[in-house]
């Protein structure tokens, strides 16, 4: 019996289609409470606010699609924001190798965690505790006060519109060209995030390797048994997660101009990334999801912070509503249990 | 052997102090329907498991069609030409059906899977194996049983094998599936693959093969063809001993009116769509069967009884009192102790991990303690009794109980309930995958706690036992009892008449 | 003449090895900087236990909820909600006040993780932020003005027979997950839970029962450490917790017991604490900017780990 594609798509990945509606409806109601909601100014700025945690959102969801955890990646973007904070300014040739550096030691650092779990046959969640730590100390290394300089033309162009981008770089007619006119609005962070999923993440997806990934999280033994690369998945797995760490680290230079090596910053991004993803549909026993969620998890996590700034909250109140309202979300998950009429079912 | 496809020599594993296999030589010819006999720990599993490159051998020599070849692994077998179907399934649950069956070699363009592709490479190798009714893009996890495993044979069917290795590979298959593997392994007969194939059920060697090899404790016995022995002298090469009768005597039958009141009295019992309306009653000293063919409702009925199913519904009275338990644990601290041995050892039965004594003790901390605390004298007498009343072959008690064989693993399951002293025991097909030898050991255990005045309720998926032990056998279908045949009733001709659902009138 | 180790103890003979290496190390260090060494005057090691015991309790706590398989991401604010009610309530009540709020948010924890079913990493987590959230909103954010009852600074700071009162209370609560972890059901129950869930259930261990007690033990231990904690400092403050999450974790599984739950002696806990303490001791020592701590202390951890944290390959 077959199903109509739609309604498939829908049974089989419940948990995205559920974020993508909470998302929806929390963004529809937020921009229609503000006062200048759906403008291109707010839209600039939530993105701009956005960008790091969807990043980082992205570059956790690829070892707990493994049925592990990185507990490294605040850490990461850490390290790579101070790294950016030194490079990526000067002359445009040095800007550019500045953000190949950046993203690449992202990337090694990633691989370092990876050959660690892999031929260290540590799990995951505790080596990357430890990475973490080693994260941090290096980024204290870098930069050992709050400083650094990011390139003023970049930090701007980046972290505006489109037209923005192109006044700054005197493209399209610094942004009045006719082509560019539907998409002079559009926040870059947001094609950024875009270009980087639809570059680097689909790809993966798509591939033997990214396929290994799911498999060894649904069933790893499966997985070994059908003859999958396990350990170039779990090495991959985590080398994209630093790479995606460093992308969150060098937009958060960009936007901030700065490195700051602050520890509570990065495990505060650490522990929200786990939120973003768990928002997101993707399961944490591994297998189900993709960073597609794991982006609107991060949005939802976003906008909820957001609300308080239009409602008229005490702001001391504010951490205890995002707490509770975290704690509701992922508490949806618990439907399941009631419907279960097979208790072994709960057990995995 | 010069015309072998697949030469072994020599081949030893050992394991953590067991030895698997030792110095094993064996060889296969192409074209030829081989099976593969022995006990659980007689080495079948990890040969199959060496020659499919899942593992390597301590020693030994390689040769595929001449050529001397070590295989690190699955892969590289594969790529030879080495297919295997693996009983517990190399299935990916989250993937789709079209995913798996091409998962690590899928069809590419531009460097990325093609999904299109994909599909209809999987829809070509489904109606190979007349399995036009799966959809391609389904998950796994959405499939029965007895569907993953026909997609697991159309996976191997895909890598064009050479030699193709069969574990167990209808144990959950519907009699259509049956079939149409028989037809697959003839039709593969001719184009001169060769086929391994091992199986517990006697019928099925018998049908298909035309070698037949014998491993016993991990050394290879005998390799014969097809008619050269009989039944009974295939079980003493397996076992090693000769067997005399198979099955404990059973008692007279005795009529309903003398049995008395009931231990287990059900009415009515429904359970989503897999129970509907179930009567059963079992008395004291009895051993009922569950018959039918597999997914009727007898796992359902066993899990519904022990309290671990939601919102069932109908009557139940256990010992004179109503009402289902409510859990696990409620049911077998009732005034009358239900037990359930469950269907998979392995993850039902067993805390793999841990140590035989902890596994053993598992069900019963109540009794081995003095108030808050656990008594080492009362656990280590129980533990002793444990394996001395089923004889449970192991080295030590804090060993893992991952090392011990099959059968001797299931006996642990067994002995963890019967320490709290249950009164009626359930057990879901108890026998399944388990060597000769332990199965007449717990055939006959299951006699002797009937005559100690227990209920038993056992599901079977062989006629042979379910004929053998039962007094009394209730045939299921479509989740209700369709049948009940008593003494000289039970016959292979009248349970599988009541499983297909048709009234027979027994000569 | 060849000592065998049981795979069990092999962590734990381990992780003492190093710890003497540690001394060693930084003996070595005090003795050619100062010519001294402290590293090895019982008073100097007191002292170091004195305030490695509020790690101590914790880890105890965390053990328990790891050894199920699961994991204690509230511990930071539940010690501080203890701490911080404690010291609000003062009196004869603020003891029992701080052990009720451990209690119950261990119960709340359990509560969604043995009957929602919700992870209990992200659970826990909720759970820590809602807890974060309640503080601050109580306190306006900034540090409580209460200080700390005369039982806390007992608890925490005075000494009976030259031993500092908190060893005293990190001894209880140590005997005390030993007696439940090796001579009661509960404790075996633990185990057969964290080992494989469903088997558990199915040989009739109460395992949702099982899992709320081992996370209402993981709150009560975050609890008296945030008692303790407070006693020392003489009052609560905010973000008081934050520095015992990671480092109890670490001590856990540096103490030999698996991540994944089923196996460990808490033994093994015990060294895994004191090697962290005395890590940190002799860091501190040697001046090490925060940098080079963090670097060290992960360092050791992976180099730990990678001597004895070996996963089996996953075959079938």
């Amino acid at each position: 019996m077959r199903q109509g594609r739609l309604t498939r798509w829908f049974f089989q990945n419940v948990g995205l289609a559920s974020a993508l509606l909470l998302f929806a409806v929390l963004f529809l109601s937020y921009n229609m409470m503000h006062p200048r909601g759906f403008s291109a100014a707010v839209a600039v700025q939530n993105a701009n606010e956005t960008a790091a945690i969807a990043f980082l959102a992205m570059a956790q969801t690829i070892p707990v699609l493994l049925g592990g955890l990185d507990l490294s990646v605040g850490a990461v973007m850490t390290l790579t924001n101070c790294i950016a904070s030194e490079l990526v300014n000067g002359s445009p040739a040095q800007i550019l190798l500045g953000i190949v550096a950046t993203l690449l030691s992202g990337a090694a650092f990633g691989l370092m965690n990876g050959l660690i779990v892999v031929y260290g046959r540590i799990q995951p969640i505790i080596a990357t505790l430890a990475t973490g730590a080693i994260a941090i100390g290096l980024a204290l290394l870098v930069r050992p006060k709050p400083g650094g300089d990011v390139d003023g033309d970049l930090g701007w162009a980046l972290t505006n519109s489109v037209w923005d981008f192109a006044d700054t770089y005197g493209i399209a007619g610094g942004g009045d060209a006719w082509w560019i006119r539907p998409f002079a609005d559009i926040p870059v962070p947001i094609i950024i995030v875009l270009l980087v999923t639809v570059l680097v993440w689909v790809p993966f997806r798509r591939s033997v390797t990214g396929r290994t990934v799911y498999a060894i999280g649904s069933a790893e033994g499966a997985a070994f048994m059908s003859g999958l690369p396990i350990d170039r998945a779990k090495i991959a797995a985590f080398t994209l997660g630093g790479f995606f760490a460093a992308c969150g680290g060098l937009y958060l230079a960009i936007q901030t101009s700065s490195g700051n090596a602050d520890i509570q910053q990065a495990g505060a991004y650490t522990l929200n990334s786990i939120a973003a993803v768990v928002l997101g549909g993707t399961s944490l026993l591994g297998g189900i999801g993709g960073a597609v969620g794991s982006l609107i998890g991060a949005g939802i996590l976003r906008v909820i912070s957001f609300y308080f700034r239009i409602l008229d909250i005490d702001p001391l109140l504010q951490p205890l509503i995002e707490g509770i309202v975290l704690l509701v979300a992922v508490s949806f998950g618990a439907i399941r249990t009631l419907r279960v009429k097979n208790k072994l079912d709960l057990f995995r | 052997m010069t015309d072998a496809i697949v030469e072994y020599r020599g081949i030893s594993k050992f394991f953590a102090g067991i030895r698997a296999l030792e110095n094993v030589d064996f060889a296969c010819k192409p074209g030829s329907v081989h099976a593969i006999l022995g006990e659980n720990g007689a080495g079948k599993s990890t040969l199959i498991k060496i020659m499919s490159g899942v593992l390597r051998p301590d020693s030994g020599e390689m040769r595929l069609e001449g050529k001397s070849v070590a295989f690190a692994t699955p892969q590289a077998a594969n790529e030879a030409g080495i297919v295997c179907m693996f009983q517990e399934l190399s299935l990916v649950p989250d993937l789709s059906v079209a995913d798996n069956i091409s998962i690590s070699s899928p069809p590419r363009r531009f460097g990325l899977i093609d999904r299109r592709a994909q599909v209809r490479r999987a829809e070509e190798l489904l109606a190979r194996v007349r399995c036009e009714d799966v959809d391609p893009n389904a998950m796994v996890r959405e499939l029965s049983l007895s569907r993953r495993q026909m997609v697991e044979i159309a996976k191997a069917l895909g890598k064009s094998p050479k030699v193709l290795i069969l574990d167990e590979a209808t144990s959950a298959l519907t009699t259509r599936d049956v079939q149409t593997v028989y037809d697959l392994l003839a039709e593969l007969k001719n184009r001169g693959v060769a086929s391994l194939f091992i199986s517990h059920r006697m019928h099925e060697v018998e049908a298909l093969c035309d070698t037949l090899s014998v491993f016993r404790n991990g050394q290879h016995i005998e390799t014969f063809a097809k008619g050269a022995k009989s039944e009974r002298e295939i079980v003493q090469l397996m076992i090693g001993r000769d067997v005399e009768a198979q099955f404990p005597p059973k008692p007279k039958p005795v009529a309903p009116e003398d049995l008395g009141d009931p231990l287990l009295k059900v009415r009515g019992l429904s359970w989503q769509n897999r129970l509907n309306g179930i009567d059963l009653t079992v008395h004291r000293g009895e051993i009922v069967g569950l018959g039918g063919l597999d997914g009727q409702g007898q796992k359902e009925l066993l899990l519904a009884l022990f309290g671990v199913l939601r919102d069932v519904e109908g009557e139940v009275v256990i010992g004179g009192r109503k009402g289902i338990p409510s859990s696990p644990a409620a049911a077998k601290t009732a005034a009358t102790k239900v037990a359930l041995v469950p269907e998979d050892r392995k993850t039902e039965g067993l805390m793999l991990g841990m140590p035989i004594a902890d596994n053993l003790l598992a069900s019963s901390f109540q009794r081995i303690s003095r108030g808050p605390f656990i008594d080492p004298a009362l656990s280590r007498k129980a533990i002793e009794d444990g394996i001395s009343r089923l004889q449970i072959k192991a080295g030590s008690a804090s060993d893992p109980v991952m090392t011990l064989s099959g059968g001797n693993q299931q006996k642990v399951v067994i002995a963890k309930w019967l320490m709290i002293d249950p009164d009626i025991v359930l057990l879901n097909d108890p026998t399944r995958g388990i060597d000769v030898g332990t199965k007449q050991e717990i055939y006959r255990l299951m006699r002797d706690l009937a005559n100690q005045g227990k209920a038993i309720l056992f599901y079977s998926s062989d006629y042979a036992e379910l004929i053998g032990c039962c007094d009394r056998v209730s045939v299921l279908y479509s989740g209700r009892i369709v049948a009940e045949k008593q003494g000289e009733d039970i016959t292979e001709e009248s349970l599988v008449a009541a499983s297909l659902n048709i009234d027979v009138e027994v000569a | 003449m060849r000592i065998s180790v049981s795979n069990e103890n092999k962590p734990i003979v381990i992780a003492s090895f190093f710890i003497v290496v540690i001394l060693l190390a930084g003996t070595v260090y005090t003795l050619s900087t100062a010519g001294t060494a402290p590293l090895l005057s019982p008073k100097y090691l007191l002292q170091q236990l004195q305030t490695g015991s509020f790690l101590g309790i914790c880890a105890a706590g965390m053990m328990m909820v790891i050894l199920l398989g699961h994991i204690d991401l509230s511990i930071p604010w539940t010690l501080t909600a203890a701490a911080m009610t404690a010291t609000a309530v003062g009196g004869e009540m603020a003891l029992p006040t701080a052990l009720a709020v451990g209690i119950a948010v261990g119960a709340l924890n359990g509560f969604g993780v043995a009957f929602l079913r919700i992870p209990s990493m992200i659970f826990t987590l909720g759970v820590d932020t809602v807890l974060r959230g309640l503080m601050v909103a109580q306190t306006g954010g900034f540090a409580p003005q209460d200080t700390a009852t005369p039982l806390m600074l007992f608890l925490a700071k005075d000494r009976i027979l030259g031993i500092p009162v908190a060893l005293f209370v990190w001894a209880a609560v140590s005997l005390f997950i030993i007696v439940v972890l090796t001579r009661t059901g509960f404790g075996r129950s633990i185990y057969a839970t964290g080992s494989r869930e469903g088997a558990a259930y199915l040989s009739g261990i109460r395992t949702r029962f099982v899992t709320m007690g081992a996370f209402i033990m993981s709150g009560l231990c975050a609890s008296i450490a945030g008692v303790l904690l407070a006693g020392y400092s003489a009052k609560a403050y905010q973000g008081m917790g934050n520095a015992f999450l990671l480092p109890a974790i670490a001590a856990v599984v540096l103490g030999g017991t698996h991540i994944l739950g089923g196996r460990g002696r808490y033994v093994g806990t015990l060294i895994g604490v004191i090697l962290i303490v005395l890590l940190n001791s002799v860091l501190s020592i040697m001046q090490m900017p925060e940098a080079g701590r963090q670097i060290i202390y992960g360092t050791v951890i992976i180099a730990m780990l990678l001597v004895y944290g070996r996963n089996q390959r996953i075959t079938s």
